[in-house]
């Protein structure tokens, strides 16, 4: 198992190795002088001079490269062209938020949706079922805004329980923190409900039908039994790569639902970036989402072999 | 015995047992007023032909038919005098495993393959008794150990795909009857085994069921099956019980005309009067061929595997040779090597006097049209979407005949297997098995190929269905000259059609010659312990009679 971790580990650095050289190259053979697009529409010949200069711009692209890679992996991810911080640090500052509300959705949409789906493939072909489908359609082809504002309108402003907007770190406590987070994570779990019901549904029914459930069922042993010990652990391979995915999503995708609850998250940092063009935090951004869905395959791959035994590489 | 004592003795009496389809009264019976009594001690085989309703007859007993879709609507079926059509699932689950017990055909999915076998077995002592870990583990050691399990602690920890098939059939076996019930279902559960492992695991069967008196209702489709275990048999047809009777009776003076029928097709382990020797061209040759797997995994150790090694095999026009060897001998392998659905890593195959081992996919393409295989599951190698015309027509068109000549031709190759012409419009899923597996053929024979290799294409079939399909092969033959390679598992198949046969183990050819000398004289150990295992190899099926009788 540990020489197995260690193989995967290895086998992820040439992946992350490409995913820089075109992050790298994203800027060096964009069309036009990089020290032009970085310095915008209105700069002199010696700022651009400057920049080249600064930048590294004028020794060879490889020379470059291996600069760029030496800083990026001792933490420098360059400087906002706009802001002119850090963009490491406004990373850093834009993490809590996102991964707190992915990681509180995922849990949320698997403690709501497993025991859905799991009912409705039990069930299935019954009005339980159709019930269970049917929320899941509407949860797949409601907007995400429209359920935030729904939500803000009941809970924030008519029944005034929580605040309508807004972020407050974990480290200011657990209750101003907690209370911003739940409508934009129930906001999210909608989809993510949805997709994880359905899917759990198609591999209940699969696994039902197979001749170990039968075999378990001449045993004499409970429904639940049946349904928990031998099924669900057979139908949770394709279930928690929905999972998976879905987590990676949920970290760097969220835009909608960062902008209906003005959360300070790296959705709208990347969208901001896109939009100003502002090329480091871009280069950064991908190389992140990367990393993230890199490192989310990976456990995901690992969770396959804690569940099925004859799944070895 | 008296009319008392017998009455004690009954562990399952169904009476006039109705089962059918959905749940209006009206629907379709799949099951007709069916009346079977199994006593203690005793082994009750069920057999019949696909469809004849022998398996919901006993998952109608166990209570696990699939809820709504299939419906008991009359008739009782009452173990050791309580009724359980009208029992509760509670009360059901209550009696499985512990009065009745049911093993199932296909050991590889019957275990579930994500918890160690040793717990599943556990899960029966957890359910139905108050036994503490410890004891618990205690008993199923032991069980195991009386199944014939070697190393118990070893494969106690062991998921199912660590297993053999007979194996696997083991911990099932030790699943059942660890609560020793009162009342075995077992629903064919050597068909998916080889011969050697089926032997063994009757004998199993047969002894624990002495030593424990249990009563066993034992369904399947093998009259050789039925000659090795049952004390009495049931003929059963369409849902409808055909006869029932003690052994002997049934083989010997069967009363139905549909039991006679049975008895009839099943072929003869005695091979058919062999054939003149011919000195037409050989077709096909096989030199050293070899076939080795190798397993790479990134970062890891190449891993070696011979599927097949140093095979050679000679073919002569209008002749059959049979390979015949156990799950895992390699005679697949062989088949695909010489068809070239899989590439061989050494040896060399020449077809119609061409070396085509070596040949590109694209030089070989002429070739092709040569040498047809025959698939075993019928319901598989046909596409569901593509008319039976269709599918025949698709190689002769590939070969640059005009479509209509194509669809003519295969409207002639149906009539050539019996198949009415109009057959060329409709879809597989409208014919049965037997009629599928004869498109099959017909599509092989669409290229009129010098050589049809037959891998298992007999296998699936019921034993009357079986019997015609062999019949149309061996008219084929002769019609058309063809040669045929047939590849299969059942000794009493290669028997019937092969002039030699060649026994294939671990890859390799370990006895080869005429049929007649390799299945009356084996040379081999290998061979004679296949023969032996052969199951009912006392019995001659189709003049009612023991072999014995028929040497004389």
């Amino acid at each position: 198992m540990l020489g197995y971790l260690l193989r995967r580990i290895l086998a992820a650095i040439p992946v992350m190795g490409v995913v820089a050289l075109f992050v790298f190259l994203l800027l060096r053979l964009t069309p036009g002088d990089p020290a032009a697009i970085l310095a915008g529409d209105n700069a002199t010949p010696e700022q651009l001079e400057r920049i080249r200069t600064s930048l590294g711009l004028n020794e060879p692209l490889y020379t470059q490269f291996f600069t760029w890679i030496g800083k990026l992996l001792q933490g420098d991810l360059g400087v906002s062209l706009i802001s002119n911080v850090p963009v490491l640090k406004m990373i850093s500052q834009r993490v809590e938020p996102s991964i707190s509300i992915a990681l509180s959705t995922i849990i949320l949409a698997i403690v709501v949706a497993v025991p859905l789906g799991v009912i409705a493939a039990w069930k299935h072909g019954t009005w339980i079922d159709r019930f269970v489908m049917g929320l899941s359609v509407i949860g797949f082809s409601v907007p995400v805004f429209v359920i935030g504002y729904v939500l803000i309108q009941i809970f924030a402003i008519d029944l005034r329980w929580v605040p309508v907007q807004g972020f407050r770190s974990i480290t200011a406590g657990f209750g101003p923190f907690f209370e911003r987070i739940i409508l934009p994570t129930c906001t999210l779990s909608f989809i993510y409900v949805a997709l994880i019901a359905r899917m759990t549904r198609a591999a209940m029914l699969d696994v039902l039908g197979e001749d170990y459930v039968r075999t378990a069922r001449a045993k004499g042993i409970s429904e639940t039994g049946v349904l928990l010990r031998h099924a669900l652990r057979n139908a949770a391979v394709p279930v928690i790569t929905v999972i998976g995915t879905g987590f990676a999503l949920l970290i760097s995708g969220v835009v909608v639902t960062e902008s209906v609850f003005n959360l300070p998250g790296i959705g709208r940092l990347t969208v901001d970036a896109v939009l100003a063009r502002d090329y480091p935090v871009i280069q950064a951004m991908i190389l992140l989402t990367s990393l993230i869905y890199v490192t989310v395959n990976l456990l995901i791959d690992v969770a396959y072999t804690l569940l099925d035994p004859r799944i070895r590489y | 015995m008296t009319a008392l004592q017998e009455m004690k003795s009954i562990i399952l009496d169904i009476d006039n047992l109705v089962v059918g389809l959905g749940k209006n009264p009206s629907g379709q019976r799949i099951i007709d007023g069916v009346s079977l009594q199994v006593h203690e001690g005793e082994t009750l085989c069920v057999v019949g032909e696909s469809g004849s309703g022998k398996s919901v007859t006993s998952l109608t007993v166990m209570g696990l038919l699939q809820k709504g879709a299939l419906v008991p609507s009359g008739g009782s079926v009452k173990l050791v005098g309580e009724e359980l059509l009208t029992a509760t699932d509670k009360r059901l689950r209550q009696l499985r495993a512990t009065r009745m017990a049911m093993i199932f055909q296909e050991p590889m999915t019957a275990l579930n393959p994500v918890v160690p076998v040793g717990r599943q077995i556990d899960e029966v002592l957890r359910a139905h008794t108050d036994l503490d870990a410890r004891a618990r583990r205690q008993k199923i050691l032991a069980m195991m150990e009386h199944v014939r399990l070697p190393d118990v602690e070893r494969i106690f920890a062991s998921y199912p795909h660590r297993l053999s098939g007979g194996q696997r059939q083991r911990i099932m076996i030790a699943m059942a009857l660890v609560l020793e019930p009162k009342l075995l279902i077992a629903d064919e559960p050597t068909t998916a085994l080889d011969v050697t492992t089926q032997k063994q695991i009757l004998t199993l069967i047969r002894d624990l069921q002495r030593d424990h008196g249990t009563a066993v209702l034992f369904i399947t489709h093998d009259m050789g099956v039925v000659a090795e275990i049952a004390d009495r048999v049931a003929v059963m047809r369409h849902g409808r019980l055909v006869e029932t009777g003690p052994l002997d009776s049934i083989l010997r003076t069967p009363t139905m005309e549909y039991t006679r029928n049975l008895l009839s097709s099943v072929p003869s382990l005695v091979p058919r009067a062999p054939r003149v020797e011919t000195d037409e061209p050989v077709v096909l040759e096989a030199n050293e061929l070899g076939k080795v797997y190798r397993e790479r995994s990134f970062l890891g150790k190449a891993r070696e595997v011979a599927a097949a090694k140093d095979v050679t095999l000679t073919l002569r026009k209008g002749r059959t040779l049979g390979i015949v060897g156990e799950s895992g001998s390699g005679k697949s392998t062989v088949a695909r090597c010489i068809v070239r659905l899989i590439d061989p890593t050494s040896g060399g195959v020449r077809l119609a006097g061409r070396e085509i081992s070596e040949l590109s996919r694209r030089l070989l393409q002429p070739h092709r049209k040569k040498i047809q295989i025959i698939f075993q599951d019928p319901y598989r190698s046909l596409n569901p979407r593509v008319t039976v015309g269709e599918t025949i027509a698709e190689g002769p068109i590939n070969y640059g005949m005009p479509r209509a000549e194509a669809l003519a031709k295969a409207r002639d190759l149906l009539e050539l297997v019996d198949l009415p012409a109009d057959a060329v419009s409709r879809y597989p899923h409208q014919f049965s098995g037997g009629q599928r597996q004869r498109i099959a053929i017909a599509r092989a024979l669409a290229l009129d190929p010098d050589v049809l290799v037959a891998d298992e294409a007999v296998s699936a079939l019921d034993v009357s269905v079986q019997a015609q399909v062999l019949e149309l092969l061996d008219e084929i033959q002769k019609r058309l000259g063809i040669a045929l390679l047939f590849i299969t598992h059942d000794l009493r198949v290669a028997a019937q059609i092969c002039d030699d046969v060649a026994v294939m183990q671990h890859g390799r050819i370990v006895e080869q010659g005429p049929a007649a000398q390799v299945l009356t004289h084996p040379q081999q150990a290998y061979t004679r312990a296949l023969l032996d295992a052969a199951p009912g190899r006392g019995w001659d099926f189709a003049n009612f009679r023991p072999v014995e009788v028929a040497a004389e």
